[in-house]
């Protein structure tokens, strides 16, 4: 195959827009500018890493089952760890979102980061209101047929019935962590190209270590 | 033991305490979490972070 054969290829196309758009240095870079150096900056990853437990004890709450989550001792501890970590996902996307609205993130050219940030966040809710309905317990029938009538009444119900228990199920095992991850892998590669929203009055091209 | 213990320290079966103030109603573990997480966030804004003095003096 000659080279110009190569290069109308479209995967050699493709390889090159890709590496041209998002450059492995900017992917993985070795410093960050110094006001990266703060705890504020921490609850963006801190969110990423709750997220990483709630999928993983998400993943053996569906191997094991209802039975064994609700009446063994080991299921009761995973049930609990997947609740927590949600409480702490929650908790470091609110920080992480007061944080970033203080800074205006949204500068320079950062605007579809905060936008995929916003539809997070919002995803993120559909998915918890998803896991409380499919607790299987009177919480979850106490869950749903309240917030049925939301839904109702915004049009939505035939399409996203809460008292369908394997509909919602479906939700939130499949389509909406498949969505939260694909967002989430979109908001940070959106953050490694543009880089992290430097302070009001430090100019981000001299303060690099 | 371990579940006798917690719920000594934690009674939890009993309703959700709630604050009414005009329209606002909120329950007494999510005015709890939102105070932790205001918190936070100013302990954020304001606590030294590890290595940040260090890291001045390099440059």
């Amino acid at each position: 195959m000659s080279t110009s054969e190569l290069d109308r290829q479209w995967t050699t196309r493709l390889r090159r827009r890709a590496v041209s758009k998002i450059p492995p240095e900017k992917m993985l870079p070795d410093t960050q500018p110094s006001y990266v150096s703060s705890w504020i900056y921490v609850f963006g990853v801190a969110t990423i890493s709750a997220l990483i437990v709630v999928i993983a004890t998400g993943c053996i709450l569906a191997l094991r089952g209802p039975t064994w989550w609700h009446g063994s001792d080991v299921g009761h501890f995973v049930n609990s760890l997947h609740l927590w970590s949600v409480e702490i996902f929650f908790f470091s996307m609110v920080i992480h979102l007061w944080g970033k609205y203080f800074m205006a993130a949204w500068r320079g050219g950062r605007a579809m980061t905060w936008i995929t940030g916003m539809v997070l966040f919002l995803v993120s809710i559909v998915t918890a209101l998803t896991g409380y309905v499919s607790q299987s317990n009177f919480d979850s029938q106490w869950i749903s047929t309240q917030a049925k009538d939301a839904i109702n009444s915004s049009g939505g119900g035939a399409y996203f019935n809460l008292l369908n228990f394997g509909q919602m199920l479906m939700w939130h095992i499949v389509l909406l962590p498949l969505a939260l991850v694909f967002l989430v892998a979109v908001h940070v590669v959106l953050v490694r190209i543009k880089g992290v929203v430097p302070p009001f009055e430090v100019n981000p091209r001299s303060d690099h270590e | 033991m371990g579940p006798l213990l917690y719920a000594a320290l934690l009674p939890l079966n009993h309703p959700d305490h709630y604050f009414h103030w005009h329209f606002l109603e909120i329950s007494a573990a999510n005015l709890i979490v939102i105070a932790l997480m205001l918190v936070t966030f100013v302990a954020a804004l304001l606590l030294p972070f590890p290595g940040r003095r260090r890291r001045r003096q390099n440059q």
